[in-house]
């Protein structure tokens, strides 16, 4: 995966669409779906290492905010919204 | 007359002529065994003592929703804290004594226009320090893949009916982040100190699958 990109809140970001195996703290359903930055926190250890108390990158970790709607085409309140907490390395400019 | 009759078996009948109810003790799980075995081996090498053990238990379980709720108290009725909290809700917590430890605390505020609810889909986070243990609901698959699918469905069978123009905000604690919502502080509570607003605000109402309680009901 590319090297950490650095987004300010209000980037349109995606969640990069893999699958891999391993302790991942990306829901599957919100991989492949744009969402707009909440806010920036972080950095943090990276979960996918410290799971295997592999030395541990940082990470920024961003909320991402994702209208439900976009997430769920039959949703019955389209403009109510999910925050996740996705990490740097997981997101890509949308 | 059943009680006439002695030639069929009253084993496993109680001495009110009912049959007991099975135990609920089934076979230690995998993971049941492991803790028992690691926390044998840690007493038997002398890195902890039992008397250790059963004092973290004991810790852990004195954490209770009335934590939580004097912290929403207290950001009802200070503004200057509730600007802290909603700022950094870790500093804000630690101010009036409760650690979140290496976890970092926010705390979303509802507002007439937005209503927010926590679930955590991947597993089970939850903000322990300030709520205590979560509920077994919190942690069913049904929860948590539905808050996320049909949030104001799984409200509205909490009895949370929300109207059209409020945003339901879901917060999925997939990562280092602990969530608490701040309730709306119920109208007809002017003038309440903050020890009685406290007994107000419920643990649904923090997790939002609730609002706090009114004055009197």
């Amino acid at each position: 995966m590319q090297a950490d990109a650095d987004f300010a809140p209000g980037a349109r970001v995606r969640v990069r669409a893999l699958m891999p195996p391993g302790h991942i703290r990306t829901p599957a359903y919100l991989r492949g779906h744009v969402g707009e930055v909440e806010r920036v926190l972080g950095p943090f250890g990276n979960p996918e290492k410290l799971a295997y108390m592999l030395p541990a990158d940082k990470q920024r970790l961003y909320r991402v905010r994702f209208r439900l709607a976009d997430l769920w085409p039959d949703a019955d309140a389209p403009t109510d919204t999910i925050d996740a907490e996705i990490y740097a390395h997981w997101l890509e400019p949308a | 007359m059943p009680h006439d009759h002695h030639d069929h078996s009253h084993e496993g009948m109680s001495p009110s002529g009912h049959p007991y109810r099975a135990d609920q003790d089934g076979p230690l799980s995998y993971w049941q065994n492991m803790e028992i075995a690691v926390r044998e081996l840690l007493i038997e090498k002398g890195v902890v003592t039992p008397e250790q053990v059963a004092a973290q238990i004991e810790a852990m379980d004195a954490r209770t929703p009335a934590n939580g709720a004097a912290v929403v108290a207290r950001a009802w009725t200070d503004p200057a804290f509730r600007a802290r909290l909603l700022e950094d809700g870790s500093a804000a917590s630690r101010e009036m004594g409760f650690d979140v430890g290496p976890m970092k605390l926010i705390a979303v505020e509802n507002t007439e226009d937005v209503h927010n609810v926590i679930v955590c889909t991947l597993c089970s986070c939850y903000p322990r320090n300030l709520l205590g243990l979560p509920p077994d609901w919190y942690k069913s698959r049904a929860y948590r893949s539905r808050t996320v699918r049909e949030p104001r469905k799984v409200l509205s069978e909490f009895g949370l009916d929300l109207p059209d123009d409020v945003t339901v905000r879901v917060h999925d604690s997939t990562a280092d982040m602990r969530y608490i919502v701040v309730p709306a502080r119920p109208e007809g509570t002017e003038g309440m100190d903050e020890a009685t607003l406290a007994t107000l605000v419920t643990r649904d109402s923090m997790i939002g699958t609730g609002v706090a309680r009114l004055p009197n009901s």
